[in-house]
């Protein structure tokens, strides 16, 4: 009986202690997840009293959280619109935007092609179907379009910064992750496909954008063109328990795990 | 407390029969999950469109759930593989059964069943690395992760499930039904074409079945080497796209209950409606053709 009661004052004890524990709610944008899943984990592992919860429901879903307050960080791989920020001042929120890494997406074909490089418009074409063959840019043999399957982020980039929109043509081999892209791409001499700045290697060679060499440099000084920055937004500067978490993302060691999932980091 | 010998059986009995209804009850509650996330897809897109509308585009604003190609692709997937593992399968069964001496039949039997051990991944990793920049240079085509490659590595699969299920059902033809044709002056070839296969018939059918289910629902395979492409093929060379590599691909990163995650939970009840399709045909046939003893032949 009186172990039963030492361990009843136990588990109350620990009750209490979770109940002390500040909590962070973190929603958004499924570009950024990777990134922050990295941080949020080697973070709790430095802080265990702080209990964060992640979850990537789309920039739109997380910025609508943060404005009915039912989340404390959104994620976004976009700026919030016009709309959005209305909305947040008619209830009186004052959204912050911090740039958080910056993502680069870089075309590139198997190293037997000759081409070096290519214009907006043309990966424009080659990704809606209209050129099908490689002579006409200055190549031999059909193309081959690999991209990466519609729910991922860097579908979603690709599609904004290079579709305009538009949609990538059915006919593409849609590849579940960066790696297959890399893998097809180098094993298939039609090829072209895209991936992240991070997962570059020997096996594929990059095409130049419109004249642009892509690097964390260009991407960073914006010269390169399919680049964006990622954000997170908090109502009002990050303070307490948050500014914790967005200092240590900000940090030497958050944007080491930025390079490290595959996007620029920030310095 | 001592139990009497009727409580001790029941007893015994109950647990069994609980042992029995654990997998109908596991296989109950899928089903149901299955049911319950899928269906809702149906108030946002009517089930005439999911089935039949050509464009998948999940995530784009407004999207686009049509799964024929997706349909057309893994039946596309399946009857290949089919052509080539049930000649390859049902024939090494007959030359196992009836034509291989003992110690050869010991020999490749095991190592054929062994072929259904090789994790689905290493047969796809071997289409990837090794078939496919094969079939693209043999054949100068424009990809080598295609249908064909696909249903190759799928074959591969299958052969062992068809021949040992078959090679069972010819071996386990009563010996008296061979010795009476063999003694009204039929051949060996004959005895195996007019007596052993319908006989066996009802076994192979099963094994048949058995093959192609495994073939329509694998998933590794056909995510690494069909290609990818939401298309309805054109040659047997296109990349395609069938329905488990598009759950497997894209489960992951499809937001929590939305639209895009019922769609995807929708596909999985049609394969679902697929794979109980082949198992009810094979036990039909299994039923319609029972050979019981030899005298109904």
């Amino acid at each position: 009986m009186r172990k039963l009661i030492v361990m009843l004052a136990a588990l109350l004890l620990i009750a209490s202690t979770a109940l002390a524990e500040t909590s962070i709610k973190i929603n958004g944008s499924t570009t950024v997840l990777p990134i922050m899943q990295k941080v949020v984990e080697a973070y709790m592992k430095a802080h265990p009293d702080v209990k964060i919860s992640v979850s990537g429901g789309g920039s739109g879903n997380g910025i609508k959280a943060l404005i009915d307050g039912s989340t404390d960080i959104a994620m976004a791989s976009r700026a919030m619109e016009p709309k959005e920020i209305e909305l947040a001042k008619s209830k009186s929120e004052n959204p912050v935007q911090t740039v958080i890494a910056i993502d680069a997406i870089v075309p590139v074909v198997n190293p037997t092609n000759t081409l070096k490089a290519v214009t907006l418009a043309q990966l424009k074409d080659l990704y809606t179907g209209k050129i099908t063959s490689w002579k006409e840019l200055g190549g031999t043999g059909p193309v081959v379009v690999v991209s990466r399957d519609t729910s991922s982020g860097t579908y979603e980039c690709w599609e904004k910064m290079v579709m305009k929109k538009e949609r990538v043509f059915p006919g593409a081999m849609m590849q579940a992750s960066n790696g297959a892209v890399v893998q097809t791409v180098s094993k298939n001499k039609n090829a072209i496909g895209y991936i992240g700045l991070g997962y570059m290697d020997a096996t594929t060679k990059p095409l130049t954008v419109d004249g642009v060499t892509a690097s964390a440099e260009t991407a960073k000084s914006k010269q390169y063109p399919i680049s964006r920055e990622l954000y997170i937004y908090t109502n009002g500067a990050p303070a307490g328990a948050v500014k914790g978490l967005v200092d240590f993302l900000l940090g030497a060691e958050g944007q080491k795990l930025v390079k490290e999932v595959g996007y620029v980091p920030l310095r | 407390m001592v139990l009497s010998r009727k409580t001790k059986d029941d007893l015994i009995r109950y647990a069994f029969f609980l042992t029995a209804l654990s997998s109908i009850v596991a296989l109950g509650l899928i089903m149901l999950y299955l049911f319950a996330e899928g269906l809702p897809i149906f108030k946002v897109v009517s089930v005439k469109d999911f089935l039949f509308g050509s464009l998948w585009y999940p995530t784009s604003d407004p999207p686009d759930f049509g799964i024929f190609p997706l349909i057309v692709a893994s039946l596309a997937v399946t009857a290949l593989s089919s052509l080539i593992a049930i000649p390859l399968g049902v024939m090494t069964a007959i030359y196992l059964a009836e034509i291989a001496s003992r110690r050869v039949r010991d020999f490749f039997k095991p190592v054929v069943e062994l072929l259904a051990a090789l994790p689905s991944v290493v047969i796809g990793f071997f289409g990837m690395v090794v078939v496919a920049p094969f079939l693209q240079n043999a054949f100068d085509l424009a990809t080598g992760l295609n249908l064909f490659n696909a249903s190759v590595m799928l074959a591969f699969m299958s052969v062992p499930t068809i021949c040992s299920v078959s090679e069972d059902a010819i071996y386990a033809v009563p010996r008296e039904l061979k010795e009476a044709s063999l003694a009204l002056g039929a051949t060996h070839f004959e005895t195996i074409i007019r007596v052993v296969l319908p006989a066996s018939l009802s076994g192979i059918s099963t094994a048949v079945m058995l093959g192609m289910s495994r073939a329509i629902g694998e998933t590794m395979v056909v995510l690494m080497v069909a290609g990818g492409a939401a298309i309805i093929p054109t040659s047997i060379f296109s990349p395609v796209r069938p329905m488990p590599s598009s759950i497997a691909a894209e489960m992951a990163e499809a937001a929590f209950r939305g639209n895009h995650y019922r769609a995807l939970f929708a596909i999985g009840i049609v394969l679902f409606l697929f794979t109980l399709a082949f198992n009810l045909i094979a036990s039909h046939i299994a039923e319609k053709h029972k050979q019981v003893g030899a005298a109904t032949l």
